[in-house]
């Protein structure tokens, strides 16, 4: 008797323990799920090679400074019909941009929203080398500042909206953004290296484009990979996804104009 | 077209100083065609020169092997202050044109 009673305890001490265990595993799912982010987290620019990384280092190199330095040029160009420039409002765009890109969920919108609303010219169309040239860079005074989108209600629904489609099979090849960029990151796509998918280098200039593109051009050419119908530029499924990349490689440093292949 | 040139500020007199520019452009090889099937014509920056004080000290021509965004890198020997003036066109006839100068001591 008392050898039953003293291995029914020990069952119960082995019950107790695996209820533990399972009660601990299924909490490190839970924050793995509110975390939901590759770790640790890497900026693109590490899944290239050794010579695109270099030449992103190198500030005087690296073609993305070409639309950098005509961005400059265009911040003070007056447009429109109130023939003001971006200077006359924002000032001196090396103390008033720094840190807005980090910040930014959807930089271009906001340009174009100056230039229609407040300058009164006509948009840029996307991916126009105006646009580019402006969001370059403003980007580029946020080089090495972390990402940090803000906590409003509106940013956030985008984030969850972007969560959504992040998670959606979609396309011929049936697949979700996440089957790639969490769960084989660092892995190989033919000749590429399966990044983090994160935004921090863009706009960047992409060697296979000879240019220096939007993320919504490369989130774009994803679609185009997997097969799927691409969404329109400024439509609301590209912006919530721009919004929910953001909010994913929160603390990775901007690095804008990114080299990338 | 943005180009952007790099050139020490200052030099000592015989230094030897690298030089570099960036010149935007598409370089079209002429071998592609657009989504309506014709063939895009070739427009590539065929002449790069660089003069120093009037002189030509740098000359490239550039063909359609050459990628977007063309990059070129030399060194020259300073003597003297001056300018390094460069200049280049396409083959539509736009000329661009960018200067850099340099304080020799």
């Amino acid at each position: 008797m008392g050898g039953r009673r003293w291995r029914a305890g020990r069952r119960d001490r082995e019950d107790r323990r695996q209820l533990k265990r399972l009660l601990a595993l299924a909490f490190l799912a839970g924050t793995a799920l509110a975390a939901d982010r590759p770790t640790p987290l890497k900026s693109g620019v590490e899944f290239t090679g050794a010579d695109a990384r270099a030449l992103q280092a190198d500030e005087f190199a690296n073609p993305g400074m070409l639309w950098v330095a005509r961005g400059e040029k265009l911040w003070s160009e007056p447009a429109g019909v109130s023939g003001k420039s971006c200077a006359d409002c924002h000032g001196d765009a090396v103390k008033s941009m720094k840190g807005v890109a980090a910040r930014a969920v959807n930089l271009d919108g906001r340009i174009e929203n100056c230039r229609t609303e407040q300058q009164q010219a006509r948009a840029f169309e996307p991916e126009s080398q105006g646009l580019l040239s402006l969001s370059a860079y403003v980007a580029f005074q946020s080089r090495g500042m972390p990402i940090s989108i803000p906590g409003t209600a509106d940013v956030q629904a985008s984030v969850q909206r972007g969560r959504e489609i992040y998670h959606r099979r979609m396309g011929q090849l049936n697949l979700s953004c996440s089957q790639c960029h969490d769960d084989h990151w660092g892995r190989k796509l033919a000749a590429e290296t399966v990044s983090q998918g994160h935004p921090n280098g863009f706009p960047a200039y992409r060697l296979s484009w000879e240019s220096v593109g939007s993320l919504a051009r490369r989130i774009r050419a994803c679609y185009s990979g997997i097969r799927a119908e691409m969404p329109e530029y400024g439509s609301p499924d590209l912006q919530d996804l721009q919004a929910y990349l953001a909010w994913r490689a929160q603390g990775l440093a901007m690095e804008s104009p990114g080299v990338r292949r | 077209m943005a180009a952007r040139i790099s050139v020490p500020a200052t030099a000592k007199k015989g230094d030897t100083v690298e030089i570099r520019i960036a010149i935007q452009h598409p370089m079209e090889t002429g071998f592609r065609f657009d989504v309506n099937g014709r063939a895009i014509p070739k427009n590539v920056i065929n002449r790069v020169t660089c003069r120093f004080g009037g002189e030509e000290i740098f000359r490239a021509e550039l063909g359609s092997g050459i990628a977007a965004n063309p990059f070129l890198d030399f060194f020259a020997a300073v003597e003297e202050s001056g300018t390094f003036e460069f200049e280049w066109v396409d083959d539509a006839g736009v000329r661009g044109a960018e200067t850099a100068k340099i304080v020799v001591s």
